[in-house]
């Protein structure tokens, strides 16, 4: 269950309704919230937007500005001027901006397809499936899971040199295609499935293929979404790797791309602003669209992964 | 998986033991690579920054997403778009939200011209040693804030609330009340987060890279570990095994951390 899901039924506790409806804002325990804790809350709320919220619109208010605008102003100007999108086609022009994106969205495409398949086919087969050393495998995923990545990145380059996929797309997808966790979470799906309906399915002739596909796959379609997100917000956000494998700059991903662009342009702020933006929007679109699963990633993947 | 995972592992456990670069084979050296880490001044910079960033960070990530989580956790109007809004910087490329705070903490960026308004003047948060590592420190938490805040919410969500009402019918007010059944209730999860952020600062690298550069700021000094094994290791001239050294040192600490950690914990219910 999502966090916002659990929180949210307290407002419905009977407590409430054996009050007499009271006007205004009442807590979770059907008290009415004194005005001024309340405004207080509300104020530390916004403060907190400020700090967490506000450099990304100063960010856009800084990409927005135009190139006559002083953007180092004391004290600063919050908002552009004469908000122009100059800068967004200057980036363009500077570094293949879009090219970045389209590379991005490939390792990110494809991070979320290998992760989907792979892990819900290995989940199902730890959770299912009896053969000989089923523990053992559940174990090795575990221990996996442990190992930090940035403890073997080196290793993995060299493999990745040997296989000559060094400076590939390829090269940047392949160590992620099945994380471990989500192996792990899928697992965790399977087995809070009732077993029973298999057997229903098992009785009636339906062979593992049947019962995987038909039955346990669309009773899951919750975590493989969660599965999905976190694989396509992790290719999408990645920096270490992608920096180690690529290094042709038609190659790069957008992470990398900005992390140049930054490095070559630096005396120009409203570019980088506008680089950074376009990185990140897509990314809050989706997040503003698909919250629910955010926060149940969240919330399975740390407490129960 | 085996093959991206423990093979690499075991690999970087044997390359660690050879001279191997990118490009020669190498041979076996036994211990050198790990004798020349004790003298290798670097490495020590290194491991003192990776150690001090967990220092910095691993308390401020237990207890600020804690109190975060106290304050959305009451259901009062708009309380979602808050909690959704604090979760922005998790969603956030490590790119996009270390070279926003460059920019805001640019010489002649907001938070300088900030202070510069109210009268304190400019501060080099980017050109001073210490103050960089403090502000990469600062970025981290920044980024973790919302993240450690939805595990707290969810922990919260089961800390029964007989006992924060039998608290307050026995007059204890809202800091006794938070020391005397919150942070009990909800201690297994602090652990959990005092593990995971310890584990995750030993191994920073994005803040630092972007914001010290790919060289950790004046004279290197802010290199942290990782950065130390992306730069040895890679590249056509790369050390592999002198970097796979390194890479075992990181392992074998945060695997110690993780155990650290966890046995603080069960000390404590000792």
């Amino acid at each position: 269950m999502s966090v916002l899901e659990k929180v949210r039924p307290v407002e419905r506790r009977p407590e409430t309704e054996r009050h007499p409806r009271r006007r205004g804002v009442t807590d979770e325990h059907g008290r009415r919230i004194r005005a001024w804790e309340l405004a207080l809350r509300y104020l530390l709320l916004l403060g907190v937007l400020a700090l967490t919220v506000g450099p990304f619109l100063w960010q856009l208010s800084t990409s927005l500005k135009g190139p006559t605008e002083d953007i180092f102003s004391s004290p600063p100007k919050f908002l552009p001027g004469s908000p122009s999108l100059h800068n967004y086609e200057r980036v363009a022009d500077t570094i293949p901006v879009w090219d970045f994106a389209l590379n991005s969205l490939k390792v990110a495409g494809a991070n979320v397809v290998t992760n989907c398949v792979g892990s819900a086919l290995a989940g199902y087969a730890l959770a299912r499936l009896r053969y000989r050393g089923r523990r053992v495998a559940t174990l090795v995923f575990i221990l996996a899971m442990l190992v930090p990545v940035e403890g073997i990145i080196i290793a993995q380059f060299t493999t990745m040199r040997e296989l000559g996929l060094n400076n590939t797309l390829i090269g940047v997808v392949l160590p992620g295609c099945v994380g471990a966790m989500n192996v792990l979470l899928m697992r965790n799906a399977f087995l809070g499935l009732p077993y029973e309906i298999e057997e229903a399915a098992f009785v009636d002739g339906a062979n593992a293929w049947q019962r995987f596909l038909r039955i346990a796959l669309p009773s899951v379609r919750g975590t493989l979404a969660v599965v999905a997100i976190f694989a396509f917000m992790g290719a999408w956000d990645d920096f270490l790797w992608p920096l180690i494998v690529l290094s042709d700059p038609s190659k790069f991903t957008l992470t990398i791309g900005l992390n140049y662009l930054h490095g070559t342009f630096a005396n120009d702020e409203r570019l980088v602003a506008a680089g950074t933006i376009i990185a990140v929007a897509p990314l809050i679109a989706l997040f503003a669209c698909l919250q629910r699963y955010f926060f149940r990633g969240v919330g399975e993947g740390a407490v129960k992964g | 998986m085996a093959v991206f995972i423990l093979y690499p592992f075991v690999s970087t456990v044997i390359n660690s033991f050879t001279d191997r670069r990118t490009l020669i084979p190498g041979e076996f050296v036994g211990l050198a690579n790990f004798r020349e880490l004790l003298h290798d001044e670097m490495f020590w910079t290194g491991l003192r920054n990776s150690t001090l960033y967990v220092l910095g960070v691993v308390p401020a990530l237990v207890l600020l997403p804690l109190l975060l989580a106290l304050l959305v956790q009451k259901n009062i109007p708009g309380i979602t778009f808050f909690r959704s809004a604090f979760y922005t910087p998790v969603v956030a490329s490590i790119v996009v939200v270390g070279l926003i705070w460059v920019w805001l903490l640019d010489e002649r960026g907001l938070v300088n011209s900030l202070l510069e308004a109210i009268g304190i003047g400019k501060v080099g948060f980017l050109s001073d040693q210490w103050l960089l590592l403090l502000s990469a420190m600062a970025v981290t938490v920044w980024k973790g804030l919302g993240y450690y805040m939805i595990i707290y919410l969810a922990a919260l969500a089961n800390v029964p609330r007989e006992l924060h009402e039998a608290a307050s019918v026995d007059g204890a007010g809202a800091v006794r009340r938070f020391l005397t059944v919150t942070v009990p209730a909800v201690r297994s999860t602090m652990v959990l987060v005092a593990a995971l952020s310890s584990v995750a600062a030993f191994k920073v690298f994005s803040e630092v890279y972007l914001m010290a550069g790919p060289d950790g700021g004046p004279a290197g000094e802010d290199t942290t570990l990782v950065m130390l094994v992306q730069r040895t290791g890679t590249g056509l001239t790369g050390r592999v095994g002198y970097a796979s050294a390194l890479s075992v040192v990181v392992f074998v600490v945060t695997v110690a951390l993780m155990l650290l950690v966890l046995r603080a914990d069960r000390k404590e219910d000792a």
